[in-house]
């Protein structure tokens, strides 16, 4: 059964159409790259998933439940996590205290939640600064801190925007293995990147999306091999 | 001498105006609302204890102990059913329906229980003092401070120690976000209404064993309130008290000069802290 599954969905605003009739589905522990060139509805198709925006047509399934009408922090608990394109950390608490907050309200049951939340922390490289408050971070500490935070939520399925968008290459590198610590653990990712590299290290399908409507899904280097995204997202002439 | 005491009376009548404050400056702080109508829920808080204490028989220390859930209920509703409906990036909407509250609350009070001024009696207690050196402070004054320090200490451990201060803070930061957490604002707004109306239940009990109420007196405990939240700096709860021990000792002087002066120096202290500190005296590091 199919952990996350979005039939005919459909999102306009006014006359713009910026989900066409997108349908798709994610296997549980699978992941899924999503590319496309700016505009072309990446992002509102996360506030689709996690319930910030609603659909104008279509049904949202997770993990065997319809979704679609449920407000975020029923997804959440559900296990929907996610970071965001721009950093948002609570700025006025620690950065223990961000991962706190998530792993208390976002739905994962822990019996020693400070260990769990220390864990998480070590594993993301953010030990150090446990103590500090999130609004004094550097860019990457708070892109570390908005996946920590989203893993956090003991999700099932983890949504990546655009994380490894303005690291430097060793930074890049670091987060990838991380990424794909996560990914080994069994959780289900999708993620929207244009470091394709970073993206086609992790993932096993790719997916392209293009003024809402999705292109194609299926093996990255298929995808990447194709004409019409070498057309329509590399911006070449075939 | 008599300076000394001024200043002494002074500070334990800021515990008051601190109490009176606390209240606004946790709604303030989480969810950026301005009550106008808190000030009426005190004074409904006060009428509250007053009719526990006398349909039943009890001591308002002890009605307090009813009136305070019964409040953190009417606060609870206000928030869900009237006040979350109305927040939004629009700050005028919750100002319209809070000051049409405060209107309400008034006209409420003067049907159920008419203009007629009100008081709570404790008893000997009211006019019991303790020597302190060469001054005597009364015992209700000194309990008043006590007990708006006491109640600042307790919401900043729940802020900072609880996981739902937590909650708290992570909603005041970004709601949405807060939302992705599994946080719902909504809910965590009502409880904070509710907390502020204990609060608010806690003040009105000293506001009426001290002196008369009435139902039109609500709006000057808000401007005092006001005054003492934006003099200790938005979102700091040890500001607040900071802000009303000012206004309490600036009325006191005031006072001492010329009773006229009493409440015009207090007002003239809030301008004063203004035109040198504008954020106040403890703003908050990010905002």
């Amino acid at each position: 059964m199919a952990l996350l599954r979005l039939e005919g969905v459909s999102k306009s605003f006014g006359a713009l159409t910026v989900t066409d009739n997108v349908s798709f589905a994610v296997e549980p522990g699978q992941a899924l790259g999503i590319i496309g060139p700016n505009g072309a509805g990446k992002s509102t198709l996360f506030n689709l998933i996690t319930g910030n925006i609603a659909p104008g047509a279509g049904t949202i399934e997770f993990d065997g439940v319809d979704v679609t009408r449920q407000p975020p922090m029923q997804r959440v608990v559900a296990g929907i996590g996610r970071s965001f394109q721009i950093p948002q950390p609570f700025t006025n608490l620690s950065v223990y205290e961000n991962l706190l907050v998530a792993a208390q309200f976002g739905g994962g049951r822990h019996r020693d939640v400070g260990g769990f939340c220390m864990d998480i922390l070590d594993q993301t490289g953010l030990a150090k600064v446990a103590d500090n408050t999130s609004g004094s971070l550097s860019l990457l500490q708070r892109k570390r801190l908005e996946l920590a935070r989203a893993m956090a939520t003991s999700p099932k399925l983890i949504l990546l925007d655009e994380i490894a968008g303005g690291l430097t290459e060793g930074e890049c590198v670091a987060l990838i293995q991380t990424i794909k610590s996560i990914h080994a653990a069994g959780t289900a990712i999708i993620w929207i990147e244009h470091v394709l590299h970073a993206l086609n290290s992790v993932v096993e399908r790719l997916m392209v999306l293009n003024f809402g409507k999705m292109l194609m899904i299926g093996d990255p280097a298929q995808v990447m091999a194709s004409p019409e995204v070498k057309e329509i997202y590399l911006g070449i002439d075939v | 001498m008599i300076w000394v005491d001024t200043i002494v009376q002074g500070v334990l009548l800021g515990g008051l105006y601190a109490l009176f404050a606390a209240g606004l400056s946790l709604v303030f702080g989480i969810m950026r609302l301005v009550n106008l109508a808190h000030g009426d829920l005190i004074v409904l808080a006060a009428f509250v204890i007053l009719t526990m204490a006398g349909a039943l028989g009890l001591h308002p220390f002890v009605a307090v102990l009813i009136a305070a859930p019964v409040m953190f209920a009417v606060g609870w509703l206000l928030q869900t059913y009237v006040l979350n409906r109305v927040l939004g990036d629009d700050i005028l909407p919750p100002l319209l329906v809070t000051f049409g509250l405060s209107v309400v609350i008034q006209n409420g009070l003067l049907e159920g229980f008419s203009a007629d001024s009100q008081k709570l009696s404790a008893g000997p207690i009211e006019a019991a003092s303790i020597k302190l050196g060469p001054i005597a402070v009364g015992v209700m004054p000194l309990l008043t401070l006590v007990s708006a320090i006491v109640v600042i200490f307790a919401l900043n451990q729940l802020f900072y120690r609880t996981k739902l201060g937590r909650a708290f803070r992570a909603t005041s930061d970004d709601a949405v976000t807060a939302g992705l957490m599994g946080i719902r604002p909504r809910n965590v707004f009502a409880i904070a209404t509710g907390i502020a109306m204990v609060v608010a239940t806690i003040a009105a009990l000293y506001l009426g064993i001290r002196a008369n109420f009435d139902p039109t007196i609500g709006p000057a405990r808000l401007i005092y309130a006001f005054q003492a939240v934006i003099i200790g700096g938005l979102g700091s709860l040890w500001g607040t008290l900071a802000g009303g021990i000012v206004i309490g000792v600036a009325q006191g002087l005031g006072a001492a000069i010329n009773p006229e002066w009493q409440i015009l120096a207090g007002h003239i202290a809030f301008v004063l802290v203004l035109l040198i500190r504008p954020r106040g005296l403890f703003p908050r590091a990010n905002d």
